[in-house]
């Protein structure tokens, strides 16, 4: 793995490293070249590290203490919140933890989406990363249902009840998935089980999902391959470990700020009320992290096509590699392309928004246009766009800006044409 | 393959595969079955409920197999409406009278048939039920009308034992 061959010094390490070669494996990820005009949005990768590792931590902690049963789910929580020292905070670094782990992964994926990140050769570490995205979703759902409030059963009966739409099968995969034919005690404890599991699962995707990355290395703003080593790249530690330190410190204030100051704010209050099969919420809402999705699902009238719509608004990101018929990875290099860039940005926070709201009138008018637009960039925006813009040069190196006795990226351009 | 003669190894291959499927299946199905419905589940499979006290116009909710039951006492006019709906305008056309076979008594499972959440009384703009989730609006024979919802509220197995009980299940 390692770029160069590496012998530990002592005579025990020797020893060691040719049996099991850890400190290779070490000095590879310490020495690992990066290039060296990374911007602070590289650092969320770090940031997700974190955020994956303080939800497995506070998770095996709560599990100390939460218990799966139906009659006693509700209570074990407020229990947790109560009795347990530190108990809550312990819990509300979990539950925001969940959203804030959400918010590292858009920023994550929306960078990848501006600079190319996820075009030739890195369309492995994208795909794996969209897996970890869903598997992330499936985790977030099914933990949002083990303090069995009303949100938590409501939601739980909405979202299984998707897979009621497939035909023929689809009302037997429900009852499978209860283990009755309500939702119920049996459908917690799978819950707990699967939501235990997940995370560990995502540990290890987050491994290949890291191993896949450092096979051609990073990207960059530039989004031009990189000569490795040169005076292109930095190593890894300790340029960018103390890089990914400012930058997780400054989420981690952000982070704390909802813990210690607003730990209900991004939460529903209804979820406070013990689960009753015979009271639907009057507003039932998702977890804000899937309200664009929830938004598709509902501006389509049909019940079987809403939910293909919705699996495809996430699936389609998986064929992005292929879709994006252009070989310039980075927006700063494609003057349409950034524009369509931050109208999907948009487009998928209005989705957010309408998702919160009723699904009547205008907001459905809104989410109807939304929903066809997300998909039109993806199917006919992108691959036609491959074709039709003209792209800006790139430079030679991602030092010739800097270096090359110009400031700018437009001067690099020149220096290019005189050639 | 299909130019090549079929031998005794090939055989032998194919035997082994075959039998190592079945085995594995047989492994793999009994972890997948016990996700579904156990015994203790499907006993509580009937409920029988006093309806003497129910009035003319009104609804109770009962649980049965953890399940919302509507069961509403349905007055003249709500009949009279749901037997005046033509079936073009039903998106899943059923008769009112093969819904209730005793018109003044309404019994279904009180479950939107979109994705499951319980549907208001008295709501909607068809005088029925209108369910709060996605917007499906039912008629006063728990039919759909409009939204998402792609079937009627189903009508659970039930039977009036005397005039006062009903056995759902």
């Amino acid at each position: 793995m390692s770029d160069h061959n590496y012998t530990p010094k002592s005579k025990f390490g020797k020893w060691f490293n040719d049996r099991l070669p850890l400190m290779s494996l070490a000095n590879h990820l310490t020495d690992y070249p990066t290039p060296k005009n990374l911007n602070y949005w590289w650092t969320f990768g770090g940031i997700l590290t974190f955020c994956l590792i303080t939800q497995i931590v506070t998770g095996l902690t709560l599990a100390m203490h939460y218990i799966a049963h139906a009659d006693m789910a509700f209570d074990s929580v407020e229990h947790i919140m109560r009795d347990v020292n530190y108990g809550w905070l312990i819990r509300y670094i979990h539950s925001n933890g969940a959203s804030m782990f959400f918010l590292a992964v858009y920023i994550h994926i929306f960078r990848s989406l501006f600079y190319g990140s996820y075009k030739s050769p890195r369309e492995i570490i994208w795909i794996l990363g969209i897996i970890i995205y869903l598997l992330m979703m499936a985790a977030a759902f099914m933990g949002y249902v083990l303090p069995w409030g009303q949100m938590s059963f409501w939601g739980a009966t909405v979202i299984t009840n998707l897979f009621s739409a497939i035909p023929l099968v689809g009302e037997g995969i429900v009852t499978w998935l209860w283990g009755g034919y309500s939702v119920d005690n049996p459908t917690l404890t799978r819950f707990f089980t699967l939501h235990y599991l997940i995370p560990f699962l995502i540990l290890g995707l987050v491994v290949l999902h890291i191993w896949a990355l450092h096979v051609p290395g990073n990207n960059n703003p530039v989004g031009i391959d990189i000569k490795k080593p040169s005076k292109d790249t930095v190593p890894f530690h300790p340029y960018i470990v103390i890089k990914d330190t400012f930058a997780l410190l400054m989420f981690m204030i952000i982070f704390a700020f909802f813990v210690f100051y607003s730990p209900n704010v991004l939460g529903h209050a209804d979820n406070y009320i013990e689960a009753n099969p015979l009271v639907t919420p009057a507003h039932i809402v998702p977890e804000w992290y899937l309200l664009p999705f929830y938004a598709i699902l509902r501006s389509v009238p049909d019940k079987l096509l809403g939910v293909i719509a919705m699996l495809s608004a996430i699936l389609i990101l998986a064929a992005l590699p292929w879709l994006d018929t252009s070989k310039i990875r980075s927006a700063v290099f494609r003057p349409l392309y950034r524009q369509f860039y931050w109208i999907l940005v948009l487009d998928v926070l209005v989705l957010g928004y309408v998702g919160a709201m009723p699904a009547e009138g205008l907001y459905l008018l809104i989410a109807r246009v939304a929903t066809a637009y997300y998909f039109a960039h993806f199917l006919i925006i992108l691959p036609l766009l491959g074709f039709k813009e003209k792209t800006l040069p790139l430079p030679f190196s991602i030092s010739e800006p800097v270096l090359g006795g110009s400031s700018n990226l437009s001067m690099a351009k020149n220096e290019k044409t005189r050639e | 393959m299909s130019d090549k003669k079929v031998n005794r190894r090939d055989f032998i291959f194919t035997a082994t595969y075959a039998v190592g499927a079945v085995g594995v299946g047989a492994t793999v199905w009994p972890l997948i079955d016990q996700m579904n419905p156990d015994a203790s589940v499907k006993a509580l499979a009937s409920t029988e409920v006093d309806v003497s006290s129910v009035e003319p116009g009104k609804t109770i909710t009962v649980l049965w197999r953890g399940k919302p039951v509507f069961i509403k006492r349905r007055t003249q006019e709500e009949i009279n409406e749901a037997r005046a709906v033509k079936m073009e305008d039903l998106p899943d056309p059923q008769k009112d009278e093969d819904r209730a076979k005793n018109p003044e008594w309404l019994v279904m499972l009180g479950v939107c048939t979109h994705l499951g959440c319980v549907p208001l009384n008295d709501k909607g703009d068809y005088n029925g039920w209108f369910c709060p989730c996605h917007g499906s609006h039912y008629d006063t024979s728990g039919r759909i009308r409009k939204g998402p919802a792609p079937t009627n509220m189903a009508i659970p197995n039930y039977e009036f034992l005397d005039n006062k009980t009903i056995k759902i299940g």
